[in-house]
């Protein structure tokens, strides 16, 4: 005979422990059901971003004239960072509206379910690595320098940070949804801005040259400012330009390994992650009584 | 310790009575600036108060939007109330709907996992169960079958296997029976029987007084969210018949009136028309 043990307390966001064999089940489930369903399977889910870096590799490199070097290694890691952050915060937002008879019914800690979601978008992530390495082993292949580097462990950090700042919006955006349901293409359209102004497909050197003309012209350095705002304010590009640290970096330079990350990138990486951190679980605990009147 | 195992005290509920729910950005802006922002109060419950001794049955009754399922959601934690308080000393297994938590793309096997967790048990524990859930839903042979194919008589068995897997301290059950062939509903009522006579307090809604007056030994009668009696079930669920009863000859009554004055109207109009002619 087992008791049910219920130590932390109801409602608040640790509550979530006492029902970690149900987020494992509901991870699982997502993770299985996703690649249960398609033909291919895991394949599937790494040639899909091979592709997509294939066809922006040519074009950007046609559009550019400045050349980044080894750029379909950079737009993979900036793109690969984003696409969790954007799937992980775009499913967690229908976590509580979607799971609305379940929530009529049953009682279940609440940050149960934007929870499933994000967990299962980051274990999506670690698995998408893999077109990541099918990319560098090719290179390799086609360059003769082997690109794998033991400075690639340091993604770990990024993927705790992201992940961390993920729950927090994510929290934020499921309980928003919850009172108003359009909130879905409002954050459509801030994803696409967001994608803009995270210099994936860009090297954000190019605002700093535009800078230097303008000086030159003597007009106001409105580039400088906003590459110093993406540099500072922008969370996915903080996590965007420490990925590249671990995993571009080494590929086109020897840095010392002590002069791979930034700490200043370390730190506000982290500062951004756990503010949203607080900010998502503060709402979502502050509103989570009213869910059921609206769901 | 408290001798109360559920203690309702004063609750409250209230629901937003609105015309309109408004659930988007657009229309909330809109609404504001019109100042038509409103709130129309709607009190699903009224100072109730519940409280249940240790081992005691008790059949919730009363009228459809009496506010019976809004109590035993604020019982197992679903609905907060608005004012007053709950409080509840045990584990508490509620069969509001059956199968809350199936997912139909799962499999029987993995469903059963799932709702064990939901309903807050470990992997482990429901391992330990399964057997006997298994044998208990009798659908030994469907165990790996996705449950969208199952009929709904198969999911409700499903779904009170694993919710019953365990004694609970309080069970709740909320008409979900009237699902299911006669035979599973005989199999349910002599393990609620069971879960009785080992101690476990029961709380029941039904609209069937004979099942209730068989099952419980309290009742609380609900009208709009109102108390109207509580306490042992023989008296109430007589003056609850009676009450129905009194209520369906008044409206009885009024029909007849309503057709003597439907008749006495038609013939008025054929004699007129017999006297135009």
């Amino acid at each position: 005979m087992e008791e049910k043990k219920f130590r932390f307390k109801e409602g608040s966001f640790l509550e979530l422990l006492n029902y970690k064999d149900l987020l494992y089940q509901l991870v699982a489930r997502d993770i299985k059901l996703k690649y249960r369903r398609s033909f291919l399977g895991y394949v599937w889910s790494i040639l899909n971003p091979l592709l997509i870096m294939i066809i922006m590799s040519i074009v950007f490199t046609l559009l550019f004239n400045k050349k980044t070097e080894y750029f379909p290694v950079y737009l993979m890691c900036g793109r690969t960072v984003f696409e969790f952050i954007k799937t992980a915060t775009t499913k967690s937002m229908d976590a509580i509206t979607g799971n609305a008879s379940l929530l009529k019914k049953t009682y279940v800690s609440k940050f149960m379910f934007p929870m499933s979601k994000i967990t299962a978008s980051m274990v999506d992530f670690v698995f998408s690595l893999g077109a990541m390495v099918v990319l560098m082993a090719a290179l390799s292949l086609i360059d003769g320098v082997f690109l794998f580097s033991w400075k690639n462990i340091g993604i770990v950090i990024v993927i705790i940070e992201a992940y961390i700042f993920s729950m927090g919006l994510g929290f934020f955006l499921a309980a928003l949804d919850v009172f108003f349901r359009d909130i879905k293409y409002i954050y459509n359209a801030i994803l696409t801005m967001w994608l803009y102004m995270s210099a994936i497909f860009y090297n954000i050197g190019l605002f700093y040259d535009r800078a230097a003309k303008q000086k030159k012209l003597g007009e106001t350095q409105t580039a400088y400012i906003l590459a110093k705002f993406i540099d500072y304010c922008n969370p996915a590009y903080i996590y965007i330009k420490q990925f590249r640290a671990f995993v571009w970096s080494p590929v086109i330079s020897d840095v010392p390994f002590w002069q791979v990350m930034a700490p200043k990138d370390f730190i506000l990486g982290f500062g951004y992650a756990f503010l949203m951190f607080f900010i998502g679980v503060a709402v979502f605990r502050k509103t989570q009584d009213k869910f059921i009147l609206y769901i | 310790m408290n001798e109360y195992i559920v203690d309702v005290d004063k609750v409250t509920v209230r629901f937003n009575k609105a015309s309109e729910n408004i659930d988007n950005l657009k229309e909330y802006f809109v609404k504001l600036v019109r100042h038509e922002l409103m709130f129309k109060e709607f009190l699903a419950l009224k100072d109730v108060d519940l409280k249940i001794r240790p081992c005691e049955a008790w059949a919730i009754i009363g009228t459809n939007g009496s506010g019976k399922s809004t109590l035993l959601k604020v019982i197992s934690r679903i609905l907060k109330p608005y004012k007053g308080s709950v409080k509840v000393n045990g584990t508490v297994a509620s069969l509001i709907e059956l199968g809350a938590g199936i997912d139909p793309k799962l499999t029987a096997r993995e469903n059963i996992y799932l709702n064990g967790c939901i309903l807050g048990y470990s992997k482990k524990f429901v391992q330990s169960k399964f057997d006997e859930i298994v044998e208990f839903s009798e659908l030994e042979d469907f165990l790996d079958t996705p449950v969208k194919n199952f009929s709904s008589g198969m999911k409700s068995r499903l779904g009170f296997s694993v919710a019953t897997m365990v004694k609970p301290d309080i069970l709740i059950v909320d008409e979900v029976l009237s699902v299911g062939d006669v035979l599973f509903r005989k199999k349910c009522m002599n393990k609620m029987n069971e879960m009785l006579a080992d101690g476990t307090t029961l709380l029941f809604v039904s609209h069937n007084m004979e099942t209730c007056k068989d099952m419980c030994d309290h009742a609380l009668w609900l009208n709009k969210g109102e108390v109207v009696m509580s306490g042992e079930i023989g008296p109430i669920a007589d003056e609850y018949l009676t009450t129905i009863e009194a209520r369906k000859a008044k409206e009885k009554a009024q029909k007849k009136k309503k057709q003597q004055e439907l008749d006495k109207k038609a013939k008025e109009i054929a004699a007129r028309k017999a006297a135009k002619q």
